[in-house]
């Protein structure tokens, strides 16, 4: 690419982070610092029960004991875990039953960032639970999701009504041992969505979790645990935004998934934080350990992501085939402009026979962007015709950003089929002139190039996600090609 | 409708075009013919405005208005069509989308309201038809996987649907078989009106069977060096480009 076409880039790429307002709200906040001191008082403002305060403080011994990971293909500066505040939470008068008893200013803002916690003015077939820093605000549609056993709370009141769902399945995917973060996590979380669809039932609406980021310096942690009983089924979507802060703040989430007999869950992620300024100043430090288990023959768990903000991100939603005849799947669209950083990717364990899984990973890296896939497909002894199909692409526009792919691969068993197909393209500036000569300009051209390339992806998510992400991408890409 | 004097292009220090000079007005199909090498598609792609070519010469009037100054986009909307020799993939882009995208910028630049979804559509399945295209065509991606034929009738098809003022077609026969080329020629026959201009570029006289030109002229070395009607077209056919290169340098 030559000189010329960097104004080009430029100008597409530069677009301006919509959900970066601040809400001035009165907080209940912790100080600064971790110790186990914090970790007791954090437990306490939750109203938690004993056996809570021991896994966290098990988990943060542990912690303590961790060094940080630094094999990710990711340039990170110390983060001072002592400077950051663990919980912030919203002042209210009461929990928020009804919507009369929420916080105007925090209906202004979930209004803001398009998200009603108003159920008479909802996208129908929509629930939502939404969290602002350390606490949930409100969970729609409560009511009658439990009239057919469905659990949709937020996951501070699952510990309170069913602790022995979350003693049963809380760490059973990713334990507080599992890695650096979901130690931290285990240690500090806060707050996030509990999902409980019982035996045979389909759960009739999205289910949604919407994490928001306000108050400055504080860290976010939260957890989501989704459990699908026999032949269940449901299909849950998050979303996540922060105000622009020249500070880099940190997000360190737990998403853990099990999945029964028969059941399927499909989980789907717009996240779009904060991804600093075009130098590369502020933004979100992205840490999250997702995972799921099918447990039961012929269960299924579908990832789609949409990973377009965070200056930092570090995840990789990944399943463990252990049922025979069990389905994992990743659709995976990663954007990096200007100084972001992104190494994620997907783990799928072939442990049962006939399991199969499908990756479909599509990178697009602008600006200073770095854009690594990292993932492993493993096959076991007894996975017998276990079959896996890659496809890894990486998307370059302008020619200051890098593509990066690891894929790893362990075979234990002969009758397995993995493929690996990879690709690294460039937009042509033939596709954009050809769009030009027809009347579109450069940027909309880069757009439509841009969502095409991802459309595998994107055809995954639920329509309303579908077409906010196809905007979400082309907004992030502003200013960004040739 | 477009004046084009003395127009010079060179592309990596190379001079293509070395002074064109083409008058074209309303209603009129001008061919242009010529041997490899002469500079035929240089012409369409500087029209069109092609960045890669470097104007290094001449002027260039559209509707009265200087061109060479403006954006490909801004030549596009202002009613100039490319009919690419090589048009171009774009996998995961549905037809319907680019197509509508294109047609409301063009619409957005003359101050027109966006066409509704309905209207759309029903403007696209009249195109179809007419062009004698196949309908899963518009739920394809943008010639991704489309055979040879396929892509130049879907030049052909967009032509139809963006109506432009002035179009020009660069070889659009090459590569195809007669039927194929029939079917574009019968395509682009049922465009022309007499409010709006075509300019053919083509390597051989087989396509001016079908669309008749009401002139011809013949590019050798980055010049016109003849021009006529259609029974120049004719003339070459039997003699030869060579013979235009011989007399040329004499």
């Amino acid at each position: 690419m030559n000189g010329d076409q960097d104004p080009i880039i430029n100008q597409v790429t530069q677009g301006e982070y919509k959900y970066g307002f601040v809400t001035v709200l009165d907080n209940d906040a912790l100080p600064k610092g971790l110790n186990e001191d914090i970790i007791r008082q954090l437990s306490a403002k939750k109203d938690e029960p004993e056996w809570m305060l021991e896994i966290r403080l098990k988990a943060f011994r542990y912690w303590l004991t961790m060094k940080l990971p630094d094999w990710a293909h990711l340039k990170i500066p110390v983060i001072d875990y002592q400077d950051i505040i663990y919980y912030s939470a919203p002042k209210s008068k009461k929990p928020a039953g009804s919507f009369e008893d929420v916080d105007p200013e925090l209906v202004k803002t979930f209004d803001k960032l398009g998200i009603s916690l108003d159920e008479q003015k909802h996208l129908s077939g929509f629930a939502v639970d939404a969290v602002m820093d350390s606490i949930s605000v409100k969970t729609t549609f409560k009511e009658s999701l439990a009239d057919l056993g469905i659990i949709f709370s937020s996951f501070s009141e699952a510990v309170r009504e069913h602790p022995d769902l979350i003693k049963k399945y809380m760490g059973s995917v990713v334990p507080y041992r599992d890695n650096f973060y979901a130690a931290l996590n285990s240690a500090v979380f806060s707050d996030g969505s509990f999902v409980f669809i019982p035996k045979g039932v389909r759960c009739p609406m999205e289910l949604s979790t919407y994490f928001r980021i306000n108050a400055a310096n504080t860290g976010q942690f939260e957890r989501t645990l989704i459990v699908a009983e026999e032949g269940a089924y449901v299909s849950y979507l998050e979303g996540c935004t922060a105000p622009k802060r020249d500070k880099n703040q940190l997000h360190a989430a737990i998403v853990e998934i099990v999945v029964h007999t028969d059941a399927e869950v499909k989980y789907s992620t717009v996240q779009n934080w904060y991804p600093g300024d075009k130098n590369g100043k502020g933004g979100i430090y992205n840490f999250v350990t997702k995972r799921g288990i099918c447990l039961g023959d012929r269960s299924k768990i579908s990832w789609t992501q949409v990973e377009t903000g965070s200056a930092v991100t570090w995840k990789y939603p990944s399943c463990i085939l252990r049922g025979d005849s069990s389905v994992g799947e990743f659709y995976s669209v990663a954007v990096t402009n200007n100084h972001q950083q992104a190494d994620t990717g997907t783990k799928m364990i072939h442990i049962g026979k006939n399991t199969r899984s499908i990756i479909v990973s599509k990178g697009i890296s602008a600006g200073k962007g770095q854009n690594s896939y990292r993932g492993l497909v493993r096959v076991s002894k007894n996975a017998e015709n276990a079959r896996n199909y890659s496809q890894c692409d990486s998307l370059l526009l302008g020619d200051q950003c890098g593509a990066h792919t690891f894929p790893h691969i362990e075979v234990d068993n002969q009758s397995a089929t993995v493929e690996h197909e990879a690709t690294t393209s460039k937009i042509g500036e033939d596709q954009i002139f050809y769009c030009n000569q027809r009347g579109i300009d450069t940027e909309t051209a880069v757009g439509l190039i841009v969502n095409g390339y991802a459309r595998e992806v994107l055809n995954k998510l639920p329509m309303e996600f579908a077409v906010e992400a196809q905007k979400l991408l082309q907004i992030s890409l502003e200013g960004s090609v040739g | 409708m477009l004046s084009i004097r003395n127009l010079k292009a060179a592309i990596n220090g190379k001079e293509i075009l070395r002074g064109i000079n083409l008058e074209v007005n309303e209603g009129e199909v001008h061919a242009i013919m010529g041997p490899n090498g002469s500079g035929k598609s240089t012409l369409a792609a500087v029209l069109a405005g092609r960045d890669i070519f470097t104007v290094t010469g001449g002027e260039v009037f559209f509707d009265g208005k200087p061109l060479l100054g403006m954006a490909p986009e801004t030549r596009a909307r202002a009613g100039i069509f490319l009919g690419f020799q090589y048009p171009v993939e774009i996998p995961g882009v549905s037809m319907v989308n680019f197509m509508r995208t294109a047609i409301n910028e063009q619409r957005k630049y003359r101050e027109l309201p966006e066409m509704n979804a309905s209207d759309f559509l029903k403007l696209m399945r009249d195109k179809k038809a007419l062009m004698e295209i196949d309908s899963a065509l518009a739920s394809r991606s943008v010639n991704e996987g489309f055979s040879g034929g396929e892509k130049k009738r879907n030049e052909i098809f967009q032509m139809a649907m963006l109506e432009p003022r002035l179009a020009i077609l660069d070889e659009t026969d090459s590569g195809l078989d007669i039927d194929a080329m029939k079917t574009v020629a019968t395509g682009v026959n049922r465009l022309r009106r007499p409010n709006n201009a075509m300019i053919v570029i083509t390597h051989y006289q087989r396509l001016l069977n079908y669309i008749v030109p009401d002139f011809v002229h013949v590019l050798s070395g980055g010049r016109i060096v003849r021009s006529g009607d259609k029974t120049l077209a004719y003339e070459l056919e039997e003699k030869g480009y060579d013979w235009i290169k011989e007399e040329n340098q004499e």
